[in-house]
């Protein structure tokens, strides 16, 4: 098995297309909060597990470090994340960019949606915006999205 | 995950999405969108690597100085050819009546313990089978393996959940036997092509496959390409 032939599973596979997509401005990096939200289905063990197809999304306490993925994929290399969790959720980097201004400030909580979703209707009408708007709320200026 | 770029986007919010597909990031065309051709699983690229991991994200957050949509290709890729494993010693056989690849399995508690202890289970076994419970899992797709249906053969939950929780398993004691970060799919290499579980739930999938049972069953309980 590799890399490429797991990838080659998945390359043609359907995907939505936005019509007049929106572009935000942000303000300059320095002043933005940033937060993480990753496809990584990532919870905290307290936290409900995903389901399969699950469109919800789990919040995460950033000043946590016991992030466990609830993946249902077995299509991904699960142990650069078992090793480091900055392999797919980088908020010790975050940190490290808010102590040297690179980015204004981290936000306090991050969010994690499950990938691998065949229908992405709920995430597109339902749950998305739900997350986009909670983290307005929580002050959030710059998103960076990662996948496993 | 860039739908989700394009939704947030919608709500005021300036998003970079980082990529390990290229056809898919291209295809979705997330407002900024990073493609890193790294493994699967991988998005930083390097674990244990701050610098690494920094430069990336320099490269992730200047796509926020575009002026409109950009896409653009992060300079160093990371290769996996398929070839590497992760050097780990399994166990001596304990208990002769025992099926091996249970031996294995309750061999390599000691090991898991020890990377649970020092990196926290964040893959490991739990979701639905307990890390005491692994080995009867494994028996449980020996049995189907030699023929059970997997319905009669007592898997503890729906298979391929239960196929993570051993692989995961076997994955964080590998990271208990090494003492650096495993190359991409090194883990996984090494638990499906060296273990006796690995090589039991390829087994049971295959019986599971030419018995008939329903694709969706048995395909999630290994890599896809397997």
């Amino acid at each position: 098995m590799a890399d490429h032939d797991v990838k080659a599973m998945s390359a043609d596979i359907d995907t939505p297309v936005f019509e007049n997509p929106a572009f935000t401005v942000p303000k300059p990096l320095n002043e933005c909060t940033v937060a993480l939200v990753t496809t990584a289905s990532l919870h905290h063990p307290d936290q409900e597990d995903f389901a399969p197809n699950d469109t919800a999304y789990r919040v995460l306490d950033g000043s946590r470090r016991d992030y466990v993925t609830g993946h249902w994929s077995p299509n991904f290399d699960a142990t650069g994340f078992a090793y480091d969790i900055n392999t797919v959720f980088p908020v010790d980097r975050l940190d490290e960019l808010a102590a040297d201004g690179v980015i204004g400030a981290v936000a306090d909580h991050h969010l994690a949606y499950a990938g691998n979703q065949f229908d992405l209707s709920a995430v597109r009408m339902d749950s998305g915006p739900a997350g986009g708007k909670w983290l307005k709320e929580q002050g959030v200026d710059v998103v960076l999205l990662t996948p496993v | 995950m860039s739908t989700l770029a394009h939704v947030f986007e919608a709500e005021g919010l300036a998003t970079i999405a980082l990529g390990s597909q290229r056809k898919q990031i291209e295809n979705t065309a997330p407002p900024r969108g990073l493609w890193c051709d790294f493994p699967l699983g991988r998005p930083l690229g390097k674990p244990g690597d701050p610098a690494f991991q920094h430069s990336v994200l320099a490269h992730a957050f200047s796509l926020l100085e575009a002026d409109g949509p950009v896409f653009e290709e992060f300079a160093e890729a990371i290769f996996d050819d398929g070839t590497d494993v992760v050097a780990c010693t399994l166990p001596p056989r304990f208990d002769p009546d025992a099926h091996p690849a249970v031996d294995e399995a309750v061999g390599l508690r000691p090991a898991y313990d020890r990377a649970i202890e020092k990196f926290g289970n964040r893959t490991g076994a739990g979701r639905v089978v307990a890390a005491a419970d692994i080995p009867g899992a494994v028996e449980a797709f020996t049995r189907v393996a030699d023929g059970t249906p997997w319905k009669e053969a007592g898997i503890p939950g729906i298979p391929a959940r239960v196929c993570q929780d051993i692989r995961g398993y076997y994955e964080t004691a590998a990271l208990g036997l090494s003492d650096h970060a495993p190359t991409a799919w090194a883990g996984t290499r090494w638990f499906h092509e060296q273990t006796q579980a690995g090589r039991t739930i390829l087994a049971a999938r295959s019986s599971m496959q030419a018995a008939g049972v329903k694709q969706p069953i048995w395909f999630y309980m290994a890599p896809g390409d397997l």
